[in-house]
């Protein structure tokens, strides 16, 4: 499903280059809940970015769902940005003067959708991630764990394919931060696949495969044996 | 999505309150600047009277001194006639309608002993005059051409002189004393202030129109006043008032009416020769040159629109100019502080150019808003001139409803303009950074 085959990074300063990533190698298949961990400047949040379509690359073939999009315009990156991943993000990224209603309803403006289909689907995110309650709440009124599952709402509103987290627990207590995870596996459970960045190792071997990045390269793949949920929780 | 742009946009101004109203305001007075000046050359440079202006011509004829020519301007012709050439040319009767005229002026004494007498200006014109200019009445309709020769003492009353003198009753077939003698009114016309003044430049061409019409020919008779302009390049022969009527001063204007190529022709035909036959008596002794202008072609002649007003148009422009500059950086500074906003919308899909239509929406209300407060703006400044200038310009510094759509046109189109670089730099942003540090 997201197949990426000697990809390359670099950024160039006039006086810098810098290997972001290097050769990197991956497949994700259907329904997988990877963990990517390493060091910091390891290359996760670059391979994170351009697993979503948000940086491009300078050598090698990223597959998304068999579509090899390596030369894909803007819009076409934008359309399948849309249809097929979802972002979490580690500071939620939540639009401040947009209640919870408006700012889930942002991916699902640019997915062309009618009045009622967006009405339903962010009443169904909201109501799945436990805020449907709250939907006319600005952002500032909730908690950082409340803010991070309407950011997982707004994610989850499209059906995306993908569901890709950066570090979306590393603003977020103890407490907040196994309430959000809890929902990441019930939401991996039920079918999406997610790629998670961060630095939590604890975090990371609640996934299904722990992927080390070192020097832009992954290093190391794990098998974690867990008990994945099986429907949503509660929350 | 139009709607939902609306809805973004009018955040976006309340969210940021003071650096939008600074940007509405800029815009403000770049318009309000602009619309003052652009209103004031508008009406200045309008065409008085659009259905027939190109039928309407201003008769030319080169009778001024043989050793110099009219102004500086070897081109110019004498801008008005003298009186003998141009009650010539209305005798002739050669266009379909013509009229020599001129200005005058004298006391009228309102019936009643408590009335008080009051001075009022004269347009001394043919018949003609009234069908040639569509000189609206409301009561009674211009004399016959018979009091024109016979020289009989009828008037025409301008709407505001009737309800002084008649109190705006119909005032046709009574007796009003006018410089010591009687007339009969036979018309008072309705509200009627052509801008500019077209048929009569020389002696203002935002003044307002006479409060009295009456025969030319009776400029001779009663020997009235001549209250325009009157240029002299040798000295009347003789003595008296006929002498100076029939000197080679000009102050009489002749307009006529010519409704087709033909008759321009064959009217241009008529006065070269009636020229020619001058010269044989003695007159006209510069090169053979004479000019009908239409009414556009004689208000750009007369250069109605002076070059200063102009020139304040073209400063108004520089100072909107300035303005925008001005709303580019405060744009830039706007949408620079809506990065993390637009690398979000990125991140959840959002084309380039979905958000570029969203920022160009944001722009045209920031403009729209500063062209509504520019319009305010420009009645400020309209006002201003009036108090500047006084009355004379009540009928040039007036906002109708096509100014004010060119005012809204500008403000949006300007800040179109304005704000296509300040949005190109926020959606060509890269994502990745912007979600990393909000």
């Amino acid at each position: 499903m997201l197949k990426m085959t000697d990809v390359k990074k670099v950024f160039r300063t006039d006086l810098v280059e810098t290997h972001a990533l290097r050769d990197f190698n991956l497949h994700v298949g259907e329904g997988d809940f990877v963990a990517v961990t390493g060091p910091s400047g390891s290359g996760k949040t670059t391979f994170l970015n351009i697993a979503g379509l948000l940086e491009t690359f300078n050598g090698g073939t990223y597959e998304l769902d068999g579509q090899n999009v390596s030369n894909l315009n803007d819009k076409k990156r934008s359309q399948l940005r849309n249809e097929k991943i979802g972002f979490i993000f580690q500071s939620f990224n939540l639009i401040p003067d947009l209640n919870l209603f408006d700012n889930v309803d942002v991916p699902l403006r640019y997915r062309g959708f009618n009045s009622a289909e967006r009405k339903k689907r962010i009443e169904n995110s909201l109501e799945m991630v436990g805020l449907a309650q709250r939907m006319k709440h600005l952002p500032s009124q909730l908690s950082g764990g409340q803010q991070q599952r309407v950011a997982i709402a707004r994610a989850l509103a499209g059906e995306p394919r993908f569901l890709l987290a950066d570090e979306p627990t590393g603003n977020l207590d103890t407490q907040m931060a196994n309430s959000v995870l809890d929902l990441l596996k019930s939401i991996n459970a039920a079918g999406t696949t997610i790629i998670m960045v961060t630095h939590d190792g604890h975090l990371a071997k609640q996934a299904r495969r722990n992927i080390y990045v070192r020097d832009g390269k992954v290093s190391e793949i794990n098998e974690v044996d867990i008990a994945m949920p099986t429907q949503l929780a509660a929350v | 999505m139009f709607g939902y742009y609306i809805k973004l946009a009018i955040k976006s101004v309340k969210r940021n309150p003071i650096l939008s109203l600074l940007m509405i305001t800029a815009i403000a007075l770049g318009i309000g600047a602009s619309m003052t000046t652009i209103t004031v050359n508008y009406l200045m440079s309008a065409d008085p009277i659009p259905h027939k202006s190109h039928q309407l011509f201003h008769i030319q004829v080169d009778s001024w001194d043989p050793n110099n020519a009219f102004n500086d301007d070897d081109e110019a012709l004498p801008n008005q006639l003298t009186w003998t050439d141009a009650t010539n040319f209305t005798l002739a009767k050669k266009a379909l309608r013509q009229s020599a005229m001129g200005r005058s002026g004298g006391i009228i004494e309102p019936p009643g002993d408590d009335a008080k007498p009051f001075e009022a200006s004269i347009r001394l014109a043919y018949t003609d005059f009234f069908g040639m200019f569509d000189v609206p009445f409301i009561f009674g309709n211009p004399w016959d051409s018979r009091s024109d020769t016979n020289r009989e003492q009828v008037i025409i009353l301008s709407k505001r002189t009737n309800e002084s003198v008649f109190g705006g009753e119909n005032s046709v077939g009574k007796t009003i004393v006018v410089a010591g003698r009687s007339f009969q009114v036979v018309g008072v016309i309705d509200d009627w202030q052509p801008i500019p003044k077209f048929y009569d430049v020389n002696n203002g061409a935002f003044n307002e129109t006479e409060e009295l019409f009456m025969p030319f020919t009776l400029k001779e008779e009663l020997e009235l006043p001549n209250w325009g302009n009157n240029n002299c390049w040798k000295s009347p022969d003789g003595e008296g008032y006929k002498a100076f009527l029939q000197s080679e001063c000009i102050n009489t204007q002749m307009w006529v009416e010519l409704p087709n190529a033909t008759a321009k022709a064959e009217y241009m035909d008529y006065l070269n020769n009636y020229v020619m036959e001058q010269k044989e008596l003695g007159r006209f002794p510069r090169p053979l040159k004479n000019r009908l202008s239409n009414v556009m072609q004689w208000m750009e002649r007369q250069e109605v629109v002076e070059e200063d007003a102009k020139m304040m148009m073209w400063l108004s422009f520089m100072f909107l100019l300035v303005c925008l500059l001005n709303t580019i950086g405060l744009l830039l500074a706007k949408f620079t502080g809506k990065s993390a906003e637009i690398g979000l919308r990125l991140a959840l899909g959002a084309s380039k150019s979905d958000l570029f239509k969203q920022h160009l929406v944001e722009t045209a209300m920031i403009g729209l808003l500063g062209g509504f407060a520019g319009l305010g703006f420009a009645v400020l400044g309209l006002l201003g001139i009036k108090s500047l200038y006084g009355d004379f310009v009540d009928d040039l510094a007036t906002l109708d409803i096509s100014m004010i759509l060119v005012a809204l046109s500008i403000a949006l189109v300007s800040s179109i303009a304005a704000g296509l670089y300040p949005t190109w730099r926020a959606c060509n942003i890269a994502p990745a950074s912007q979600l990393k540090s909000q």
